[in-house]
């Protein structure tokens, strides 16, 4: 049905009409082509950008010869409002297996309870454990039938199988990587200094742990985005634990603790007369 | 050629605030009743809590005819549970069941921002909070909504409830008395309520214990 708009239209034209009040040069109808385009200087992108949650968050993991040891901050950030401190990061999938979180939390979480459920149904269809290679080709192939709609996954898949030690990153773009060192977040280029000058094969698990600590604290310290609660997990063979989780503001005192400063004069309470 | 846009959204926010804050043996919930879109008020009596099981109430701020949605979801899904098992569904239990259906509607999303509250197996408090695609957590209190970010520095402030991820654990529920949480929730939403254009008329709180189930009512601005 065609409706009837004429009342509608307005007698005076927009501009470009003998308006002398305006007519100073200004408001002239313009005599180039104006680009057919919303967004010029791509500031509705940026601004966009700017409340993505832009895997706001940092996560590590790393192999050494007693396992792989795992870390992660816990701040959860929409723009600039830190929406949780205590986020959980490292998502027990199955007892000797930890999937990290960056990026959508929904999306990890879903997708990683997921993965545990097929790596379950592996176990019980084959009689035994999956492998980390296979659990991270499940969840890559899962991301990458969804690529491009819009999920926001960075994730490290480390676990301990029949080989040892397996770590692989995988994210939401299809990609999956295996490797020995990972940081995942807009921390990571803070955590991956620390981690890379530190690093030694060799270490004990208690001089891993710390490492892995001081390396999301100095992350947490620097990245705005990051903050919370740093939580440290290992993977050995009889599966994981959970070995620290600590304030990063407190974590900051004890590793620069405040000298008391000399009191020169005392201050003390008046008297009332 | 450029992507055209749509003149029109499926959504529209209706505004609102609502808290709970988890005790040792009980789970305080509440919501304002205004409902709103755009400037206008549309009812200064809408409730925006849903009991979903004898020990889970959920409050949902954001777009009311998604929440009336999810609520009938996430009622008739219990009420199949009940039939298959013979009992009521735990709160912890409800709040995977909530973060499924949040995120089955992943690419078409429920606006709409809940908090669950309610006891668990063992009676202590509990609240689940979430954001509209399905990502929760349990915490010892929370605040969704227009009056969100008033609220929750506050609670941040007087609750001082420890981070769940700390090791040793420390319990996250609340030390204070049932007495004390409802208050503190009646000076939230007070507050709330100078500051916040969509919080208002009046605040509905669900207080869950070992004995059942209190409601109680305050006035608030209407302005």
């Amino acid at each position: 049905m065609k409706l009837d708009f004429s009342g509608l239209e307005s007698s005076a034209p927009l501009y470009g009409g003998n308006n002398e009040l305006l007519s100073d040069g200004f408001s002239a109808a313009p005599s180039f082509d104006l680009p057919v385009t919303s967004d010029f200087d791509d500031f509705q992108k940026n601004s966009i950008q700017m409340v993505k949650p832009a895997k706001g968050t940092t996560t590590l993991a790393f192999i050494f010869k007693d396992g792989v040891m795992v870390a992660a901050d816990s701040r959860a950030s929409m723009g600039g409002y830190i929406s949780s401190q205590s986020v959980k990061k490292i998502i027990e999938i199955n007892p000797y297996m930890l999937g990290t979180m960056a990026g959508g939390a929904a999306d990890c979480q879903f997708w990683h309870r997921n993965l545990g459920i097929k790596c379950r149904l592996h176990e019980l269809a084959n009689k035994r454990r999956i492998s980390v290679t296979g659990a991270s080709k499940l969840l890559a192939n899962i991301l990458y039938s969804y690529r491009g709609m819009g999920l926001s996954v960075g994730t490290m898949i480390a676990g301990w199988d029949e080989k040892g030690p397996g770590l692989y990153y995988v994210d939401s773009e299809g990609g999956r990587l295996k490797g020995t060192k990972f940081s995942v977040g807009s921390g990571s280029p803070y955590a991956y200094g620390v981690l890379d000058s530190g690093y030694k094969y060799d270490m004990t698990i208690d001089e891993a742990a710390e490492l892995a600590r001081r390396a999301i604290y100095h992350a947490t310290f620097r990245d705005g985005a990051s903050g919370g609660v740093a939580s440290v997990y290992h993977v050995g063979p009889t599966g994981w634990t959970k070995l620290s989780g600590d304030d990063v503001g407190e974590l900051h005192y004890s590793y620069y603790p405040v000298e008391p400063a000399v009191v020169e004069q005392e201050m003390t309470e008046a008297v009332a007369v | 050629m450029p992507k055209e846009h749509a003149n029109w959204s499926p959504y529209d926010n209706n505004g609102g605030t609502c808290v709970a804050i988890a005790g040792a043996d009980y789970c305080v919930i509440a919501a304002d009743t205004r409902m709103s879109t755009g400037y206008s008020i549309l009812t200064r009596d809408y409730s925006k809590i849903c009991k979903l099981a004898d020990k889970s109430f959920m409050a949902s701020s954001g777009f009311q005819a998604d929440v009336k949605a999810l609520q009938k979801v996430l009622s008739s899904r219990h009420l199949i549970y009940q039939h298959q098992h013979n009992k009521q569904m735990s709160c912890p239990a409800m709040a995977q069941l909530l973060s499924n259906t949040l995120y089955y509607k992943r690419f078409f999303p429920y606006y709409a921002f809940n908090v669950l509250g309610g006891l668990d197996s063992e009676g202590k408090g509990c609240v689940f909070t979430y954001d509209a695609v399905g990502s929760y957590e349990r915490v010892g209190y929370s605040a969704q909504g227009s009056g969100a970010t008033l609220i929750t520095p506050f609670l941040d402030n007087q609750l001082k409830s420890p981070s769940p991820l700390l090791l040793p654990a420390k319990d996250a529920v609340t030390p204070l008395s049932e007495a004390e949480a409802v208050d503190l929730v009646k000076t939230c939403f007070s507050s709330a309520t100078e500051r916040d254009i969509y919080t208002g008329d009046s605040v509905e709180i669900i207080i869950l214990n070992a004995s059942g189930v209190r409601h109680e009512s305050e006035q608030l601005r209407k302005d």
